[in-house]
């Protein structure tokens, strides 16, 4: 979840973008986004993430993308989770990232309600994510929808 | 934690003209909002000007009005034209140089990183839908 906001793409204007269940032909614009903005390819990853997210489901998980006029200029992934850390079950955003050519025009805004009304759907309405204090657009993405510091506090050690 | 009075005054300040940009607002006006010298105010209110957060308007119905970006202008931009938030602290306290004075400084580092991390990544415009959230409470 990173990248610099750049010129907006023609034909990504919010209105003009449909968020959508991603299909098993959108995988290859997925990668593309996500190469772009992180500099690394990560193929393995993404397939098994369309296997485990991609399909249709009715077991909290969702993995969508914005659709504009036939080409995907952003996606979105997560999943409700029961008593992870001791909380209630709640939705887990894990991924979010639109093509740095059709950012500023809503698309990430669209994408973030779409999972949320998919968690609404699913029972559940606190929505939580987690990602680098260092990258700073995706938090001010985050805080604009919203988003307040969760009672938790991410740890880690050298194991 | 606590911010400085001035960080304060500025912070209460641009969100007043943030929250209307094209009105111009006598700093009278926020000086008797936020109970604080009309004084003490205008200087802060200089300040902002010099930095381009605000601009003077002179004239019947002058005052300040915001010229800035909200989208953009994040609360540590502002909070750092006041006080120094985004280094470390160079002072030196006896004790800084014992394990215990180096374990202290990590840990106050931890702390100060999740503070910048929050200041960083939230906009006037953001802190604007904060405020209007508190409005009904």
């Amino acid at each position: 979840m990173s990248a610099s906001p750049r010129r907006r793409a023609p034909g990504a204007a919010a209105g003009a973008v449909a968020v959508r269940p991603v299909r098993a032909a959108d995988l290859d614009a997925v990668i593309a986004i996500d190469t772009r903005v992180t500099g690394i390819e990560k193929r393995a990853y993404w397939q098994g993430v369309h296997k485990r997210y991609g399909a249709s489901r009715n077991d909290g998980r969702q993995f969508l993308v914005a659709d504009a006029g036939g080409v995907v200029v952003g996606f979105v992934i997560g999943e409700v989770r029961d008593w992870e850390f001791g909380s209630p079950p709640c939705g887990w955003v894990f991924a979010i990232d639109v093509d740095p050519e059709a950012r500023q025009a809503g698309v990430g805004t669209r994408l973030l309600a779409a999972i949320c009304a998919g968690f609404r759907g699913a029972g559940v309405t606190k929505v939580r994510t987690m990602l680098s204090r260092d990258n700073r657009l995706i938090l001010s993405f985050f805080r604009s929808q919203g988003m307040m510091a969760a009672p938790f506090i991410p740890l880690e050690m050298d194991a | 934690m606590k911010l400085q009075k001035n960080t304060r005054l500025a912070l209460y300040s641009v969100l007043e003209f943030a929250a209307d940009p094209a009105r111009h607002i006598a700093a009278s006006s926020i000086a008797e909002r936020y109970d604080v010298s009309p004084h003490h105010l205008a200087k802060v209110l200089s300040e902002l000007a010099r930095a381009g957060v605000v601009e003077s308007v002179r004239g019947v119905g002058g005052g300040y009005r915001f010229a800035a970006n909200a989208r953009r202008l994040t609360l540590l931009d502002v909070i750092q034209l006041f006080e120094d938030f985004d280094g470390r602290d160079e002072r030196r306290e006896s004790g800084d140089d014992t394990p215990v004075g180096r374990a202290l400084a990590t840990v106050l580092e931890e702390v100060d990183e999740m503070a910048r991390a929050t200041f960083a990544t939230i906009t006037l415009a953001t802190m604007l839908r904060i405020v209007e959230r508190h409005r009904g409470k």
